[in-house]
């Protein structure tokens, strides 16, 4: 008896002695499985802090541009020309026309370099000998163009001399900042050496100093003046689109989750839409560009790199995202709101617009702005109906040739002038995760806000 | 005329009718018409409804077929020659006889045929715009007198606008059929097209993709596929291979292991990753991965290049890992407690009941997002076109450059819309081969989460 005992005792002890010789490893395992774990975590949020890191460094500096400080003085010698032509009582519009259209003419073939070149010749270094090719390398090319516009808007300018901020161009800017290599022999630098000497001794006195690069926001793509290119004629176009797509993806989308969730009745065909727009959402984007360009641009001759083409392929991309939220937050309505509705007399309808749909509000609302925020980012299908176009006009109506943020950033870095467009690009990238960030901010902030309300 | 304005005149006219019917039914119900089955406003809205719809219809049909009909008159207008000749030169006399008719001026001579066919078209389209717009606000004003005359206590307004409504909503989800029909439809056309410049068997089993863009068309040039599909296929493994451990483990890890705190900072950190813009990892591989890989190539004596497989595949692995992660930390979600409850229970430490119960119990859930994540890798179009370096040749070393099915879509169509030639028509071919291949991903992606949810429900 007692040794029966005794033996299982020992064979307790033994299978205790094993389990306890295993549970080292077994321990070790684990913690080794954790580890595993907290690494791929360390390692996301790695990702998400050096893409962070690496984008702001590299675009901080584009918000800073190197500026001269000039006097321009609007020499009546240089500028030689009639005052601008008014239209004279009985003149028929073709000729008047044709007048103004000469003296623009004339008015463009005026030497406006010579106005910048006397301008800077003024605060050169006493004794500082350049000529004057390469003391106009220091000044952007839109500047003249500026000066014309300034003349033009205010002729009794003739004659006077005026204080004017002029941007530098862009190698000065490389130049001061040492995105290009200050160390590289003459053959490989852009500008020529009295011209790099020049613009530091400038940068020293103060004649060109750094200042916030208003350009970048303000002005439209340039591609003969770097310094001058901005965001202002993309960042219309992507607007132009996202009105559309939140003029028509958002009620379309709502009112699609509607029909599937409240009224359909289920059947093949219902579920075959479900089946279909689950799809739709994990189409590639590209296959939406190449649905734009055979349907809207080649089919119904929709205008080529205009913002509504690009918004309808936005609208028809969001709509499947916009839907599959929406149905979400109706799901999650409880299922005894609708029959309290129903039992008390209300239509279907009437149990949808006046009880369902208040109630989901803010979760619609957030999921269209997220919709609506994706389709901002999206590159690839405008690609292909023609919005990679360079235009330099502030769109005026969605019919307009225009180009879109992302699309705007794929052109720059594209760019041959790297040194300058790599900070540029970063700074535009800045810009666009920014919106994006505040339309989502806006989003959440909107739902806490609505769910606080209620 | 504009389509502001007439966007405008809708609009007075749909709040004209709702006034009127609103106003109708008042005075019929307070002059002693008896009790009225609808609300007012349901009267207004049905009256609104009639007045708005045939006129809606009738500018909507003048603004799908105007085109058509306009360019079928100018060439009715333009020499006979010229009209059989067909081709570019007709559509740009087309073209150069709208841009006269509209009063914008034309580059050269302008020819006295086409200022006579300038003018008859301005005359033809202000007579078809008033026709239009005229028989548009005539319907619409009929329809509002006629809605107006049906107004009785009797008159079910509300049904009948909640039929209207339930239409409406019918039309907005068949938009959804609509594109998916839309997609096949001009995909299959122009694929077709391009198999007449181009053998099929050449298109799907060659192995050199060549598409020489010369002046004369035709069929020259080498369109093979293989090249193509084995960079998408070399790039879409790297991808997964960097993110399904990455997102699996972040998932485990924030749904096991994670004290609250952490997870709610953690997870909405991770998930921004999902949220940015393609075209910004394509800028981030080619600025900064690239270079660093390269340099680090070049310390242990390894030749990679900026733009590479490797490149494009790690910062695709980067963007997916919200992807896989979130997808599976909802299934490991919804894994029933008991499960694990019972492995606990019988002694097994947490890495082992993750292990052997809850992985098994999660995996085709997980298999779902692995395959949702395969077919949006191979989907994935900015960056590749930024970081893979665009050199189409078939070769199995990553640290090679690559191309891809998008990337050459791309290539092909960009700034290119007469679909003529094989060189642009290629594009929707590899468009059609793209989406057949990510449908079915899809599909049995979708089938396995939909019957792993309904497992566990």
């Amino acid at each position: 008896m007692s040794d029966l005992s005794n033996q299982t005792k020992a064979a307790g002890e033994d299978r205790h002695a094993l389990v306890r010789k295993g549970l080292a490893r077994r321990h070790r395992t684990e913690w080794l499985f954790r580890a595993a774990g907290l690494t791929a975590v360390i390692l996301a949020l790695g990702f998400v802090a050096i893409l962070f890191t690496t984008i702001v460094s590299k675009g901080l500096p584009a918000f800073q541009q190197a500026y001269i400080s000039a006097n321009v003085q609007f020499d009546p010698e240089l500028l030689n020309l009639d005052p601008a032509p008014e239209r004279q009582a009985g003149q028929s519009q073709a000729d008047f026309q044709a007048q103004s259209f000469a003296w623009q003419r004339e008015l463009a073939m005026l030497n406006w370099n010579a106005l910048v070149e006397a301008s800077l010749r003024d605060l050169l270094p006493i004794g500082f000998e350049i000529d004057s090719r390469q003391l106009l390398s220091i000044v952007e090319t839109s500047e003249r163009h500026r000066l014309r516009e300034m003349f033009v808007a205010d002729p009794s300018l003739l004659g006077q001399t005026v204080p004017v901020e002029m941007l530098a161009s862009a190698n000065v800017d490389n130049w001061l900042k040492g995105t290009i290599n200050r160390e590289l022999g003459d053959a490989q630098q852009q500008l020529s050496a009295p011209a790099r000497q020049l613009a530091d001794e400038f940068y020293e006195n103060g004649v060109i100093h750094m200042g916030f690069a208003w350009a970048l926001l303000t002005n439209v793509d340039s591609r003969s003046a770097p310094a001058s290119a901005g965001l202002a004629g993309a960042f219309m176009g992507s607007l132009y689109m996202l009105l559309i797509v939140i003029v028509l993806a958002v009620p379309i989308g709502v009112a699609s989750a509607i029909y599937l969730e409240e009224f359909a009745p289920k059947s093949r065909l219902t579920d075959f839409i479900e089946v279909n727009i689950n799809n739709l959402a994990a189409v590639p984007s590209i296959v939406f560009g190449l649905l734009g360009a055979a349907v809207f641009i080649n089919y119904f001759r929709l205008p080529l790199s205009a913002p509504l083409a690009g918004g309808l392929v936005l609208t028809l991309m969001t709509l499947p995202t916009i839907i599959i939220a929406t149905r979400a937050a109706l799901k999650g309505v409880p299922q005894s709101l609708r029959q309290a509705a129903l039992g008390l007399g209300a239509s279907r309808s009437q149990m949808v617009f006046h009880h369902i749909l208040p109630v989901t509000f803010p979760s619609i609302l957030t999921a269209s702005i997220i919709g609506v925020a994706q389709a901002l980012g999206e590159t690839a299908p405008l690609l292909l109906i023609g919005m990679n176009a360079f235009v330099a006009q502030i769109p005026t109506s969605p019919m307009d040739q225009a180009t879109a943020l992302p699309v705007q950033i794929f052109l720059w870095n594209g760019n041959e002038n790297r040194n300058f467009f790599e900070a540029r690009t970063s700074a535009a990238i800045m810009v666009l995760l920014g919106l994006m960030i505040s339309l989502n901010a806006i989003a959440i902030f909107l739902r806490t806000y609505l769910e606080r309300k209620k | 005329m504009n389509s502001l304005m007439i966007a405008a005149i809708l609009l007075v006219l749909l709040g004209l009718a709702y006034q009127v019917g609103w106003s109708r039914s008042r005075a019929l119900a307070t002059s002693g018409g008896g009790r009225f089955h609808s609300r007012f406003h349901y009267h207004g809205a049905l009256v609104a409804i009639w007045a708005v719809a045939p006129a809606a219809l009738i500018l909507g049909l003048w603004a799908l077929f105007g085109q058509t009909v306009s360019a079928s008159y100018v060439q009715s207008l333009l020499p006979v020659e010229l009209v059989s000749a067909g081709g570019n030169p007709l559509a740009t006399a087309i073209s150069r006889v709208r841009a006269l008719a509209s009063g914008y001026g034309v580059a050269g001579e302008v020819a006295d045929y086409e200022a006579a066919a300038a003018d008859a078209l301005a005359r033809f389209q202000l007579i078809v715009t008033l026709i239009v717009v005229g028989s548009a606000a005539a319907c619409g004003i009929l329809a509002l007198l006629f809605a107006r005359r049906r107004i009785t206590p009797r008159l079910r307004a509300r049904n009948q606008v909640e039929r209207a409504i339930t239409l409406l909503l019918v039309a907005c989800s068949a938009i959804a059929i609509l594109t998916t029909v839309g997609i096949v439809a001009s995909l299959v056309s122009e694929a077709i097209r391009f198999f007449t410049f181009v053998n099929p068997l050449d298109f799907f089993f060659g192995t050199v993709w060549n598409p020489v863009f010369s002046s004369t068309g035709g069929g020259s040039g080498r369109y093979g596929l293989l090249p193509l599909l084995w960079g998408t296929t070399m790039i879409a493994i790297i991808a997964m291979l960097v993110a399904l451990p990455i997102g699996l483990m972040t998932a485990i890890y924030l749904n096991q292991y994670a004290p609250r705190g952490v997870r709610a900072v953690v997870k909405p950190i991770v998930e921004i990753l999902a949220g940015i813009p393609t075209i910004v990892y394509g800028f981030f591989a080619l600025t900064t991965v690239g270079p660093f890989l390269s340099g680090f190539g070049a310390m242990i004596g390894l030749d990679i290049r900026g733009t590479s497989a490797l490149t494009a595949g790690l910062v695709m692995g980067i963007m997916i890992i919200p992807f896989i992660s979130s997808l599976s930390d909802d299934i490991l979600s919804q894994v029933p407690t008991s499960l694990r409850d019972g492995s606990y229970g019988l002694g097994a430490t947490q890495s082992e009941t993750i292990r052997r119960v809850l992985l098994p119990a999660a995996l085709p859930g997980i298999v779902g997002a692995f395959l949702l994540a395969v077919s949006r890798a191979i989907g994935e179009t900015m960056i590749v076109v930024l970081a893979a370096g665009n050199s189409p040749v078939l070769r199995a070393n990553p640290l090679e450059p690559t191309s891809t099915v998008t990337v050459s879509i791309v290539n092909q169509l960009t700034g290119d819309t007469d679909f003529t030639g094989p060189q642009s028509l290629v594009a929707f071919a590899l468009g059609l081969t793209l989406f057949v291949i990510t449908l079915c991903l899809n599909v049995v992606a979708l089938y396995i989460v939909r019957r792993f949810r309904e497992q566990y429900d």
